[in-house]
C-alpha cells in the first residue's frame, strides 16, 4: 500500500522544523479547495435572486434532487422545488420574515426531487446585501433531514397518542364522577333542593359526594361527604360509601344506626388500608305539614349552615362525631331541626372553605368565617339561589380552588303555591 | 402626528396624522402588523393609519382566542367592525392583504356606510379549485400546508409565549426571540390556516358597493393573475392594478410601488 500524502506529517498541527514542504501540503489541505467545498459540501447550497429565481446551486443539492444545473439556474425558483404546502408556507411565513429580519433559520420543509420523491430538509436562509446595503441575493443552506423528520414524526405521533389517551381518561373521569353523584335530584314535594359539584381536575376523580333519595312516601335520606384522597381508590371508596348508606338507610332509617353501619363497613377496609376513611353528614327528612323535620348526624364533617326565613344565618351547632372508618366502636348523637317555610339548609365540603383566597385569615384560606358572612348576606334565600351564589363564589376564587367542592342545599319555599281562595 | 397604542383585544396601534382620513391596514395569514413596516411610515403622511393584529396572532390578547369563533371569517370581520365602532372610525379606507382582503369585503358588505374604499392586496375569494373555477390549490395542498405548520413553530415557544403575548406594552420582551413577527400559537395558526384556505367568498364579491382597488402581483403563487382578474370582474366598482412584483407580499417586496398605487387610488381619488 503506497503512502498517501496525508500520512506524511506526524503531527499536522506542529510541522517538523524545516519541513517547509510538509507545511505547504498541510496548509493547502487546511484551506481545502473553496470551489470543491462549495460544490461537494455535506449540505445543499442555493443562491436565489430577490425575485426567487435560482442563481447558483451546488452539486450536492443537484445530486439529491436529480436535476442538472441547466434545469434549475435561471429557470426555476426555490419555491418551485417545494411541495405545494411548503410553497404556501414559504410565501406566507419565510418570504415575509426574510424581508423583515434578513434571515430565517431551522425551518422544516419538503423538497421535491425530479423523479417526484420527497426530500425532507431543514433550511436556513440569509439575505446577502451589496456594499450599499441593498439586498441582492438570498443564500440558503439545506440539510438532509430524513432521519430527523422521521424522528419528529414519531414524536408527533406519540403526542397525538398521548392527547387521545388524555381525552379518553378525561371522558372516563367525567363518566365515573357522574356515576357517583345523582344525575338529577329527586323531586321532594314541598322542598327545594339544589346541588353543585366542582371538579378541581379534569384528569382525576374527586373524593366528594352527595345524594338525596326517597325512603318512604314521606321521608327522604340525604348525605354529603368527603373521602380521604383522590383518584381511582377514592372513587371506589365513594362507591362503597354511597351504596352502604343507601342500603343501610332503607334497612333502618335511624341516622345514627346508618352511620354506624357505614363505619363498620369502612373500618374493615381501614384495617387493610389506613386511607379508607371519610367524613360525612347523613340525615333523614320527614315531611311535617308545611315544612320538614330533619334529623342529622355527622362523622367528622364540617357543620352545615342554616339560613332562616327571618334573614338570620349561622352554622348549625351539632356534635362533631368521629371520622368514619378510623375506629371500631363509634357513637353518633343525632341533632333534630325543623325547616319551616323560608328556611334553607346548606351542606358543603371543605373544598370551598379551604380554597386559597385573598383573605385576612392567617391560613390564606377562604375560611369558615368568610363563608358565614357570605351566607348571612344571602339569607333569607332559596336552595337554588344559594347554590347559584356558591357557584359564583367558587368561580371568583379561580385558581385558589385546589380541591373538589360539593354543596347541597335544601329549602322549604316561603310562599307555597297559592291555594284557590 | 402621534402614535397611540390602544392595545386591547386586537393590539391596535394608531399612527400617522390625526387630521387625515382613516386607513386601516389588515395583514393576512402568517405574520402580524409588522408586515406593514415598509409602507406604514409613508402612508402615515397622508392618513390616520390603524394597525392591528388578528386574534390568535401577533400580540393580540391570547385569552380572546376561541377556536369556534375564528373557524370562519365572520369572527375576524366582527373584530374589524368592533375596532371601527370602538374608535369611532368613519370613512375608512380599508387595506386588506391576502385573506384580510376578503374580511374587508365582508365588512364593507355589512356596513357599507363606514367604508370609503377597499384596497385588496393579492385577494382570492377561494383558494381551492372548484369545477371551472381555478383557485390554484387542491384540498390536499392545504393539508400539506397544515403539515408544514405542524413541523414549524416559528418564533413560538410555549414557555415564552405567555410572557411576550401577555405584555404588549413591553415589546422588548419579544425581541430576543427570532422570527417573532410570525409568532402564532400553533393551534390558532392551524385554525386560521383552515379558515383562510378553505373559505369560499365568490358570491360575496358582487355585493360590494364601495369603490375597490385590487392590487395584484405580476408573479404570485398564492393569488395568481387569473384570480385577480376574477375578483376584478366580480366586484362592480373595481380597478385592477398589477404591480411588477414577485411573491405574495408587494408591501414587503415592492414597498414604493405599493405605496404609490395606494396613494394614487386613495389620495388622488378621482371625481
Amino acid at each position: 500500500m503506497g503512502r498517501d500524502q496525508r500520512d506524511e506529517p506526524k503531527n499536522p498541527v506542529a510541522p517538523a522544523p524545516g519541513g517547509e514542504t510538509d507545511f505547504a501540503v498541510f496548509s493547502s489541505l487546511l484551506e481545502d479547495n473553496a470551489e470543491d467545498l462549495y460544490e461537494n459540501a455535506p449540505c445543499g447550497y442555493l443562491s436565489t435572486l430577490l425575485d426567487g429565481r435560482i442563481a447558483k446551486v451546488n452539486k450536492t443539492l443537484l445530486n439529491w434532487l436529480g436535476y442538472s444545473r441547466d434545469e434549475l439556474v435561471g429557470r426555476r425558483s426555490f419555491s418551485d422545488l417545494l411541495n405545494v404546502g411548503g410553497k404556501l408556507y414559504y410565501e406566507t411565513h419565510l418570504a415575509p420574515l426574510l424581508s423583515m429580519q434578513g434571515e430565517v433559520g431551522g425551518v422544516a420543509l419538503e423538497m421535491r426531487a425530479a423523479d417526484g420523491t420527497r426530500l425532507p430538509v431543514l433550511v436556513t436562509s440569509a439575505v446577502k446585501s451589496d456594499n450599499a446595503g441593498e439586498p441582492i441575493l438570498i443564500r440558503t443552506t439545506i440539510f438532509d433531514a430524513r432521519d430527523r423528520r422521521a424522528y419528529e414524526r414519531e414524536l408527533l405521533r406519540a403526542r397525538e397518542e398521548a392527547d387521545r389517551e388524555r381525552a379518553r381518561l378525561q371522558d372516563l373521569v367525567v363518566t365515573l364522577q357522574r356515576s357517583l353523584l345523582p344525575p338529577v335530584l329527586p323531586v321532594v314535594p314541598g322542598l327545594d333542593a339544589a346541588a353543585h359539584y366542582y371538579a378541581a381536575s379534569p384528569d382525576e376523580l374527586g373524593g366528594d359526594f352527595y345524594d338525596l333519595f326517597p325512603l318512604s312516601g314521606t321521608s327522604w335520606g340525604l348525605f354529603l361527604g368527603d373521602v380521604c384522597g383522590k383518584g381511582a381508590r377514592a372513587a371506589a371508596l365513594t362507591s362503597l360509601i354511597r351504596y352502604t348508606l343507601r342500603t343501610a338507610a332503607v334497612y333502618d332509617g335511624d341516622p345514627a344506626t346508618v352511620l354506624r353501619t357505614l363505619n363498620t363497613a369502612l373500618h374493615e377496609q381501614y384495617l387493610r388500608d389506613d386511607r379508607s376513611f371519610c367524613t360525612v353528614i347523613f340525615g333523614v327528612l320527614s315531611s311535617d305539614g308545611d315544612g320538614f323535620t330533619v334529623t342529622l348526624v355527622r362523622g367528622g364533617h364540617s357543620v352545615p349552615l342554616l339560613m332562616r326565613a327571618d334573614g338570620t344565618a349561622d352554622y348549625l351547632p351539632m356534635p362533631l362525631g368521629p371520622l368514619i372508618g378510623a375506629w371500631a366502636d363509634v357513637v353518633f348523637t343525632p341533632t333534630t331541626i325543623r325547616l319551616a317555610p323560608g328556611d334553607t339548609l346548606l351542606l358543603f365540603t371543605d373544598g370551598l372553605t379551604e380554597a386559597r383566597a385573598p383573605t385576612t385569615e392567617p391560613s390564606g384560606r377562604y375560611g369558615d368565617e368568610a363563608l358565614r358572612a357570605f351566607v348571612r348576606d344571602l339569607a333569607p334565600s332559596t336552595a337554588g339561589t344559594a347554590v347559584t351564589a356558591i357557584i359564583a363564589l367558587l368561580d371568583s376564587l379561580g385558581d385558589g380552588r385546589q380541591d373538589d367542592a360539593a354543596v347541597l342545599a335544601l329549602g322549604v319555599p316561603d310562599n307555597p303555591l297559592p291555594s284557590s281562595a | 402626528m402621534g402614535d397611540m397604542r390602544i392595545g386591547g383585544r386586537n393590539n391596535v396601534l394608531l399612527t400617522g396624522r390625526v387630521d387625515k382620513p382613516v386607513m386601516m391596514l389588515a395583514n393576512g395569514f402568517g405574520c402580524d402588523q409588522n408586515m406593514w413596516r415598509l409602507v406604514a411610515p409613508a402612508l402615515a403622511a397622508d392618513f390616520r393609519v390603524v394597525l392591528f393584529d388578528h386574534v390568535g396572532s401577533g400580540r393580540a390578547e391570547p385569552s380572546a382566542w376561541q377556536p369556534e369563533r375564528y373557524a370562519t371569517l365572520d369572527g375576524y370581520v366582527e373584530d374589524i367592525l368592533r375596532i371601527c365602532h370602538e374608535l369611532e372610525l368613519n370613512d375608512v379606507v380599508f387595506v386588506g392583504h391576502s385573506v384580510s382582503a376578503m374580511m374587508g369585503v365582508l365588512a364593507a358588505i355589512a356596513e357599507p356606510e363606514r367604508f370609503r374604499q377597499l384596497i385588496l392586496i393579492g385577494p382570492s375569494p377561494r383558494y381551492v379549485d372548484d369545477a371551472a373555477y381555478r383557485g390554484g390549490f387542491s384540498e390536499s395542498d392545504i393539508d400539506e400546508l397544515l403539515e408544514s405548520l405542524e413541523s414549524n413553530y416559528l418564533g413560538w415557544s410555549a414557555a415564552m409565549a405567555p410572557v411576550i403575548m401577555g405584555n404588549p406594552d413591553r415589546p422588548e420582551l419579544g425581541q430576543e426571540l427570532a422570527n417573532s413577527f410570525c409568532r402564532t400559537d400553533p393551534q390558532a395558526a392551524r385554525v386560521f390556516a383552515r379558515t383562510t384556505f378553505l373559505s369560499d367568498n365568490r358570491t360575496d364579491l358582487a355585493k360590494v358597493t364601495v369603490p375597490t382597488l385590487i392590487l395584484q402581483c405580476s408573479s404570485d403563487v398564492i393569488a395568481p393573475l387569473e384570480v385577480g382578474a376574477y375578483v376584478h370582474a366580480q366586484i362592480p366598482a373595481s380597478t385592477l392594478v398589477t404591480l411588477p412584483a414577485t411573491g405574495h407580499c408587494p408591501h414587503l417586496s415592492a414597498p414604493a410601488a405599493t405605496v404609490a398605487a395606494i396613494r394614487a387610488f386613495a389620495v388622488d381619488d378621482g371625481p
